[in-house]
């Protein structure tokens, strides 16, 4: 198992978003949460990424050690865990070459670094077309390539995806979760966070709903999608 | 027009300093969206440091007999060693006074800057006394006319020394990997950690780069103007923050032009109206000028901070 996350709690200002969240993801896996706004998904991937503070008993174990012993920025650089924020959230005064770079600040293979750069260009041809351009002028479908191909760079073991669909046309949405599926089979385990949930559980293995904090349903995708509550609920009928 | 250019000479000295500081303020309001009102203080321990620092050398020249150095020599050390020194006072001041007050209100973190200044003030007052220090004389003045202006090697000295600090940390802000985190800060300080960089580290760089800014600015003041004082800090660095707020909040590039632009202000009200009158004039014309343009030169309308 390569994460594993147990009773996860967390509050803000003492509402509490997330009322005990039980879940994991194996080794190359792709795994979704779908719920609606406010069901506690980005709350749960703020958690793991070490953005907000968890309640006592929480636990959550990446590759068997306990991550709440690393500060955010070593959960990347150390962990290989990165984060795709919602609204993509790149750096717009910087070039997409900058963009990139920042995302290897800790790492110190440079061989590594090369490779990996000349695969986000592969991956997302796009970016190489606008390396020196600054990422604020950018669409922003080419953010969104952005913002997945800064994660790439930062660390690779699993990518946590907060809404990479939103505000994309759906020809675009396509072509990221391509890419996404591409860097998958490379090695890299996604959990992906979405309101569009046809979608997500389209391209995930196995699913989670949460409803207002809590975990209502799980198990694997074709199963969700087949459940009348699901289809009722998040895939309109 | 002797006249004018040789209050230009003037006002481009005048204007290192204020520049100099600005920078510190600009920097660290860019980088953690705070104002570090202990830096006009910064700026004061830098001239202490560097006070000391030269009487120790020379002590050590001469005591070891060694075949003097050229003043300039001294000086550029003086410079180098007082700016690494100062700081880590900077960064000292950021890991005690502000890093604990980050999700705190921004008024506490305000009287605590104003506090750490005080406590350098006093500090200072407690250790050294009331008496005023004389900043070594480390090179001899030369003056030189050119054309009816007078121009001594200490003021080419000053202006240069200012100008190449300032292209220098232009450079390392769009060059290096920390100036990249730098500029990657001011524009999203929350998404910076999931680059996998630690926000605490480039927090205390940012500090430390401002302090050495305002130390080297504190020498080149004792050097144009050799009496130091505890208090000295006050007023340049409160003009300074005004440098840096009409340069636009964290613009670089404008804390370093309106840093100029008040040393001209200064220096040519002063040559027109009556100098008790140069402060409360120099000041309203910066005011109007705030009036037109309220985010200063360079500064951008944006200042709430988004969540992640």
């Amino acid at each position: 198992m390569l994460l594993s996350v147990k009773n996860l709690r967390v509050s803000y200002d003492k509402i509490r978003a997330l009322h005990g969240f039980d879940f994991h993801v194996n080794e190359g896996e792709i795994v979704c949460i779908i719920g609606a706004n406010g069901a506690g998904k980005s709350t749960t991937l703020r958690a793991i990424s070490q953005l907000v503070p968890v309640e006592q008993g929480s636990t959550i174990e990446f590759m068997g050690e306990n991550l709440f012993k690393y500060t955010a920025d070593k959960v990347v650089s150390q962990l290989g865990i990165s984060h795709v924020p919602e609204g993509r959230r790149i750096f717009g005064n910087l070039t997409v070459m900058e963009n990139l770079k920042l995302a290897t600040f800790s790492r110190k293979d440079s061989d590594g670094i090369h490779r990996d750069m000349a695969r986000v260009f592969e991956i997302f041809p796009r970016l190489d077309e606008r390396k020196q351009q600054k990422a604020g002028t950018m669409s922003g479908g080419e953010q969104q390539m952005l913002a997945v191909g800064r994660a790439f760079m930062s660390g690779r073991r699993i990518m946590l995806l907060d809404e990479p669909s939103m505000g994309l046309a759906p020809l675009l949405m396509q072509g990221m979760f391509d890419a996404l599926r591409q860097i998958n089979e490379e090695g890299t385990a996604i959990l992906l966070v979405e309101q569009n949930a046809r979608m997500a559980l389209k391209f995930a293995q196995r699913g989670y709903v949460l409803e207002t904090g809590n975990l209502v349903l799980e198990g694997k995708s074709s199963d969700l999608m087949g459940n009348p509550e699901v289809k009722k609920a998040y895939l309109g009928g | 027009m002797e006249f004018f250019l040789q209050n230009v000479v003037n006002a481009l000295q005048w204007g290192s300093f204020y520049a100099l500081i600005a920078l510190g303020y600009s920097m660290v309001y860019g980088v953690l969206l705070l104002f570090n009102f202990a830096h006009g203080d910064i700026f004061m321990v830098g001239a202490y440091v560097g006070f000391f620092v030269a009487t120790g050398l020379l002590l050590l020249v001469s005591s070891l007999g060694l075949v003097s150095m050229p003043g300039w020599v001294v000086l550029v050390l003086v410079i180098l060693v007082a700016m690494f020194i100062t700081a880590f006072v900077g960064v000292a001041v950021e890991r005690i006074g502000y890093r604990p007050l980050r999700q705190a209100p921004r008024a506490s973190a305000a009287i605590t800057g104003l506090m750490i200044g005080i406590i350098f003030e006093t500090g200072n007052l407690a250790l050294l006394g009331a008496r005023r220090l004389s900043f070594p004389e480390l090179i001899e003045t030369t003056t030189y006319t050119i054309g009816g202006v007078t121009v001594t090697n200490k003021r080419i000295m000053i202006v240069a020394v200012s100008l190449l600090l300032m292209f220098a940390l232009h450079q390392f802000v769009q060059r290096t990997k920390w100036g990249m985190a730098m500029r990657a800060m001011a524009y999203d300080f929350a998404v910076v950690p999931l680059m996998g960089v630690p926000l605490n580290s480039i927090a205390a760089l940012t500090f430390g780069l401002g302090s050495a800014l305002a130390a080297a600015a504190g020498i080149l003041f004792g050097v144009a103007y050799p009496v130091l004082s505890p208090y000295m800090g006050i007023v340049v660095g409160w003009k300074a923050f005004v440098a840096a707020i009409l340069g636009g909040r964290g613009s670089i590039l404008g804390a370093a032009l309106a840093g100029f632009l008040l040393g001209f202000i200064e220096i040519f009200v002063a040559t027109i109206f009556p100098s008790t009158l140069r402060d409360l004039i120099a000041f309203s014309i910066i005011l109007l000028i705030l009036v037109f343009r309220p985010h200063g030169f360079f500064g951008e309308a944006h200042t709430s901070r988004l969540r992640l």
